[in-house]
């Protein structure tokens, strides 16, 4: 397993050195997710839902009328009655107001990945450096910064999103910053925090202070590597929250959204549908088997790399 | 030539370090809104010199002050109050229990610290690489060409060799032993002019130890390091170090040459360190020392001996007056006891 590098082209050769050295715990961490069977469903399911996002607009530039298979306005004319059952041409039915339930479905799971993975970047990013900070300095900055994090945590976070969306109206991008900030300060940097402790009166600290490094060589070189670990899986639970809150609000009809998973559920129950499921389950079924689907999914993966990192929980 | 000459033996006379009245208290009970008075006198009052190329023991129990004290010559702890005074012959003598900011960067490249804890004196998630070249890569030394040329260099000088093999391994693929050379490795790459050892090799196997205390003794020698071996075992001190200075409860008891302490101890608490220690022969009748009780309290102690409430000699003179200056006994031997 040892590499070698030669001198003379050290730096280009360090650099492949490193890549190589990633890849290795990266293919040894891999076989360990596939060893649990919870992180392969999970992950079948993303990859699943991630077909669907990436293949609707190929349908839409190829097969599909985009005057019947808009998500949003197109009109199945092709119908006598809305609701339409499945059919061959629409293989989940219409809408109340005709519009073809795939379509939508398939549209949404785009907007919905993108609003989940970047509410998780800005939490963990946030609640990472807010963490590796409070840990280090400790003192008054940990104080204050713990202090805020209390704050966020207390804050009811669906009826700020309610009264701000009344306010100022919010869309996925709006949604997934004001999710991320609220939790990146809130819950992640409680939590990050927490690990980073265990990581600050580690000897190699005080040997990266005796070499002389400044606080930000140990935060960004020595404490945040060692949080990244926790900080990936809890990236994978704020992807659960952000699509489930998403899902809450526009079923509420409270974000200002064109279509998305909770807003299909929103158009079935303003039209009445929403209490006869039994007759028109293709109204209810497709779109809230996805958000439980999805959410369930990376919450799969996030426990799957729980035992992937914490060898604990490892069954050997 | 001449003023050289009388520069190097000026160099020689003076000790690369002065310890003076050295201090570290902690907080006993840390609270923002009263007045702490409560405080555990760590390190109270040491004074001892360190020369150049020369190796300082620094024994005693647990507890005694001897990491601390260690800490603040690399000023890893910051001294509540006393002197330490750096002079390499090279720079101005400075006082490096003030230094802060850029001069305490700079100084950092002169001062470091060998750890205790092989498995945890190291960032698992960092080549050997990384962790060796970290002291030239925070003080912008040298290109990386540079750097992985004077790694390897430092490898070999450690006895990790090939080189090359474990320039990229992880510390969780080395053993106890190696990393520790690794560490070695590490606090002598940027050639400083002394390391503080914090019992480098009492988380080692026995059969390891004398490997990494006959390289570290190598390394001195060719390399003109001085040491301060901070260890509880006065075997490996013997080994080490020429002179010794032993520590109880925040301050220097005993301090002279090794030979001459380990002969003859003059302090009660060295004789009885003494007599601690095993003889691998049944035979050997030595008188014990008999010391009783247990450790008196370091928070705020009171002004009398602090080995009063141990010690066999002890009288009422011991008991009313302050702790006993240290003195001049032997040749070489200094001893803070006044029934010694």
């Amino acid at each position: 397993m040892a590499v070698e590098v030669a001198p003379q082209s050290a730096a280009p050769s360090l650099r492949r050195v490193r890549f190589a050295l990633a890849m290795r715990s990266l293919r040894e961490n891999w076989s360990l997710f596939l060893g649990t069977r919870i992180g392969v469903i999970g992950l079948a399911i993303i990859l699943f839902y991630l077909v669907l996002a990436l293949s609707h607009p190929i349908l839409m530039n190829t097969v599909w009328d985009e005057r019947i298979y808009d998500p949003v306005v197109g009109y199945a004319f092709d119908e006598t009655r809305q609701p339409a059952p499945p059919s061959r041409s629409h293989l989940l039915g219409t809408d109340p107001l005709g519009r073809d339930i795939l379509s939508q479905l398939m549209h949404s799971a785009r907007s919905e990945f993108l609003l989940g993975l970047l509410a998780a970047v800005v939490t963990v990013t946030i609640g990472t450096t807010v963490g590796a900070i409070a840990a280090y300095y400790g003192g008054v900055v940990d104080t204050i910064l713990m202090r805020f994090a209390d704050l966020m945590v207390m804050m009811p976070g669906i009826s700020i999103l309610i009264v701000l969306s009344a306010l100022i109206g919010v869309e996925h991008f709006e949604l997934a910053l004001i999710i991320g900030i609220l939790s990146g300060f809130g819950g992640a940097s409680i939590l990050l925090k927490s690990q980073a402790l265990s990581v600050v009166v580690k000897p190699y600290i005080e040997a990266a202070r005796a070499a002389g490094g400044g606080p930000a060589h140990i935060i960004f070189i020595h404490i945040v590597p060692n949080l990244l670990p926790l900080s990936f899986l809890y990236m994978m639970f704020t992807v659960t929250g952000a699509i489930f809150s998403e899902a809450i609000l526009s079923f509420l009809g409270l974000l200002d959204v064109r279509m998305s998973w909770g807003l299909m559920i929103h158009t079935t129950e303003a039209a009445g549908y929403l209490l006869q499921v039994g007759k028109y389950w293709w109204l209810i079924f497709p779109a809230s088997l996805s958000i439980t689907l999805l959410c369930s999914s990376f919450y799969l993966v996030g426990r799957a790399m729980d035992e992937v990192i914490n060898p604990r929980l490892r069954r050997l | 030539m001449t003023e050289a000459a009388q520069a190097t033996s000026s160099v020689d006379s003076r000790p690369l370090l002065s310890v003076e009245g050295l201090h570290k208290y902690f907080p006993a009970a840390t609270s923002r809104f009263r007045r702490n008075e409560r405080f555990i006198h760590a390190v109270d009052g040491v004074n001892f010199t360190l020369a150049k190329g020369e190796s300082l023991g620094l024994v005693g129990e647990s507890g005694c002050g001897k990491t601390t004290t260690g800490k603040m010559l690399v000023r890893l702890v910051d001294p509540t109050g006393g002197h330490v005074i750096f002079d390499d012959g090279v720079g101005e003598p400075t006082d490096i229990a003030t230094l802060h900011g850029k001069p305490l960067k700079e100084f950092r490249r002169h001062a470091q610290m060998v750890f205790q804890d092989p498995y945890d004196s190291m960032n698992p998630r960092r080549t050997i690489f990384d962790t060796i070249a970290e002291p030239l890569q925070v003080q912008q030394v040298g290109s990386l060409v540079d750097r992985i040329d004077r790694v390897t260099e430092m490898l070999a000088l450690v006895g990790l060799t090939p080189p090359r093999a474990f320039l990229f391994r992880f510390p969780h693929e080395l053993s106890g032993g190696q990393r520790q050379r690794v560490a070695i490795a590490r606090a002598l790459i940027v050639e400083p002019s002394f390391v503080v050892a914090d019992e480098p090799t009492s988380m080692l196997d026995v059969s390891v130890r004398t490997g990494v205390m006959r390289l570290m003794a190598d390394l001195a020698a060719g390399l003109g390091i001085s040491y301060l071996y901070i260890t509880h075992d006065l075997a490996v001190a013997r080994y080490m170090c020429s002179r010794i200075a032993v520590m109880y409860l925040g301050k220097i008891v005993e301090i002279g040459d090794t030979e001459e302490i380990l002969r003859s101890p003059q302090h009660p608490y060295t004789r009885a360190l003494l007599s601690a220690v095993p003889v691998p022969d049944p035979t050997v009748k030595r008188p014990p020392v008999m010391i009783e009780g247990g450790v008196s309290t370091v928070v705020n102690p009171p002004a009398q001996c602090r080995f009063y409430a141990r010690c066999p000699l002890a009288d009422d003179y011991c008991k009313t007056n302050d702790h006993p200056p240290l003195e001049h006994k032997g040749q070489e031997q200094i001893v803070a006891c006044y029934k010694a």
